[in-house]
């Protein structure tokens, strides 16, 4: 990864919330990130720390009402998308940035093949006619390993078992050669073998078609296994972030430590009780004013009831939004 | 698909039969004599005969086999040979009508067309109101548009066609003349006058059941759109950056219809069966009224005969909604 690239997508200070009878909810707050052409981003955190809905976000896929991107600039290439009119969302959605869902069992459409489910991007996008689509839509089987691609492409997502599925929807995502692939837990709803296999086909299609990914997750290791650089969200904020080995071997935020303590690790003694981290994640009310994850972190100390901390460097490429120094154990 | 059709017909002719028997032994039971409406001055003996003539003298079983037999045979190929004109009726007896002593089956003929035309329209107009209601109510749900529709609807779900009919009548025909009350029959549409005149009779009993078809069908078509829009698909089909008519008028709708067009299918007997009051307040002499008045007489042929095309319609269109489900529905193989 060269190092100073210009990022293909820039994510600045970022703010979404849903508005709802009892108040608005800050689901997403101030994140920022970027991704170079050809890196893979992973995203972590558990259940409801903002992940999905910040990818969202980005192009206007949330429900609107209740949700509202309130702030913030999402830079493709250059161009803001949040300026962009939703005519202008619709022609990047599925043509430079392409999507992976989570549950390949229901975001296929159960009344259509699944030879016009690819072939529509390419035919809506690319203007292409239905020949030289079905040709491309059997290439993108064959590319994501689904064989005799020719003839299933008349077969309905229920002729598909769930990682076949996924299968075609990664085909689908890359239909018009994006610059941003975006999976939201492609490989959450799939048992562990074909999770493997799928990773393995991103891994490997990354390679050969040499798109941004960014890859959201709550497995740890699926992240180590292929991301370049790492951001752990909580509370709808981004707490750490830098270069997957640099998070791994020297996590700073202490959200990210207990999230590491939680992977069961076959080396060591058998552990009586899986770890897990203590007490519930926020449900943001408010701006928050303080840190997020004050009430379930052990170094907690009074300013972090009075601040929300700011993401501050640490090393190379490698900041953490807390005011504990991991390295000396004392408040910095 | 196939053998799955014809395991079902196989099995909706004992269906058939079991009805058969059953409307003709219930009114075969039912109190009331077909000549309670004669003059009382006819003697007894004489009264004897003339039941013994209209076939009551024979044990009820032989009375069952031979309705049956000319009701699956005789009259169908009269009622063929009425509306096609070939020459393929049987000789040998009918079933008639007490009342009128002609073939109830020639009387049928006769009556279908109105209901057809009046009835029929009013279903087929309900339908094309009630889906793009059903559409935008769903897509922009709890706007004003919603909130209107769902007042309009649960109005002509929950108000009987015997008022709104009635209204309708008050309002059109008697306040404002735009309207005819009455249907007439015998008006033959010939030139573009006694066409308009044709649609001024007709709008009233069409617009009468359409709103109430339509309340029925729309709330339907809204729970499914409803059900479908949220469904994860719809998220992919916006993320391939699809225009959203296509998202919802393809994808959304397509899955939508799935239900909506089997409780259609099975909602087209209630054409025949549902209109019979309609007919009554417009005076549309249809298969509805047909019934009735041969229910006043107690004229059992015309009421066992009308009740099971009835039931036939039912047992047939139920096998349609389901045939096309499947068809509908690419998940579902009967095979």
């Amino acid at each position: 990864m060269p190092d100073g690239a210009v990022p293909v997508l820039d994510v600045k200070n970022l703010k979404t919330v849903f508005r709802t009878r009892a108040g608005d909810i800050h689901a997403v707050n101030s994140v920022s990130f970027s991704l170079k052409p050809g890196e893979l981003l992973g995203v972590v955190g558990e259940s409801g720390s903002g992940k999905s809905v910040t990818m969202m976000s980005l192009l206007g896929l949330l429900p609107s009402p209740p949700a509202e991107v309130r702030e913030g600039e999402v830079l493709l290439s250059g161009r803001d998308l949040l300026k962009a009119t939703p005519e202008g969302l619709r022609k990047v959605r599925g043509r430079e940035v392409g999507f992976v869902f989570q549950d390949p069992m229901t975001s296929l459409n159960p009344v259509f093949t699944v030879g016009f489910q690819i072939m529509e991007p390419l035919r809506k996008h690319m203007g292409m006619d239905r020949k030289r689509a079905r040709d491309r839509a059997v290439e993108l089987l064959e590319l994501v390993g689904i064989p005799d691609a020719r003839r299933r492409l008349k077969d309905f997502p229920h002729q598909f078992s769930g990682g076949m599925r996924q299968r075609v929807m990664i085909a689908i995502a890359l239909a018009c050669d994006p610059k941003v692939l975006i999976a939201d837990e492609p490989t959450t709803a799939l048992d562990v073998t074909i999770q493997a296999q799928i990773l393995e086909l991103v891994k490997e299609l990354r390679q050969r078609l040499g798109m941004a990914i960014i890859w959201i997750t709550h497995d740890l290791g699926v992240i180590a296994g292929i991301a370049d650089r790492v951001a752990v969200m909580y509370g709808g904020q981004i707490v750490e972030h830098g270069p997957v080995r640099e998070v791994f071997a020297d996590a700073a935020h202490p959200y990210t430590r207990a999230l590491l303590q939680t992977v069961p690790k076959l080396r060591e003694p058998r552990a009586d009780k899986l770890r897990v981290i203590e007490g519930q994640p926020p449900i943001l009310g408010r701006q928050p004013t303080a840190c997020p994850f004050r009430a379930r972190c052990p170094h907690v100390f009074d300013r972090c009831h009075r601040e929300n901390p700011p993401r501050r460097p640490i090393g190379n490429d490698h900041d953490t939004a807390c005011f504990w120094n991991h390295r000396t154990g004392n408040p910095i | 698909m196939f053998t799955y059709t014809l395991r079902r017909l196989a099995f909706a002719v004992p269906t058939v039969l079991v009805i058969s028997l059953i409307v003709f032994l219930m009114l075969d039971m039912a109190p009331g004599d077909p000549t309670a409406s004669l003059p009382l001055t006819i003697p007894p003996e004489v009264r004897e005969q003339i039941r013994a003539a209209l076939g009551l003298g024979e044990p009820v079983i032989v009375r069952y086999f031979r309705w049956l037999q000319m009701m699956a045979v005789t009259e169908p190929l009269h009622m063929i040979a009425a509306a096609t004109g070939w020459d393929i009726a049987p000789a040998g007896p009918r079933i008639l009508s007490w009342q009128t002593r002609s073939p109830v089956g020639d009387i049928i003929i006769q009556r279908i067309p109105q209901t057809l035309w009046v009835v029929g329209l009013g279903y087929l107009f309900g339908i094309l109101i009630a889906v793009p209601i059903g559409v935008i109510s769903a897509y922009k749900q709890y706007s004003w548009f919603d909130q209107i529709g769902t007042f309009v609807s649960m109005v002509g779900f929950s108000v009987p066609t015997f008022f709104t009919g009635v209204v309708f009548i008050l309002i059109f025909s008697v306040w404002l003349g735009w309207f005819p009350s009455m249907y007439d029959t015998t008006l033959r549409v010939t030139d573009w006058d006694s066409f308009m005149r044709q649609v001024r009779q007709i709008v009233m009993p069409v617009a009468v059941l359409a709103l109430f078809n339509a309340s029925q069908i729309s709330r339907f078509m809204r729970a499914s759109m409803l059900d479908n829009l949220n469904q994860d698909y719809v998220r992919t089909a916006r993320a391939k950056g699809l225009r959203e008519q296509t998202v919802v008028l393809v994808h959304v709708l397509r899955n939508s219809m799935i239900p909506v067009v089997t409780v259609i299918a099975i909602g087209i007997p209630t054409v025949f069966t549902g209109a019979i009051i309609t007919e009554q307040i417009f005076r549309v002499n249809g298969l509805g009224d047909a019934l009735i008045r041969a229910i006043y007489v107690s004229d059992w042929p015309m009421v066992q005969t009308i009740t099971f095309i009835f039931a036939i319609l039912i047992v047939l269109f139920n096998l349609i909604a389901d045939v096309l489900y499947g068809i509908l529905d690419p998940r579902i193989r009967y095979d």
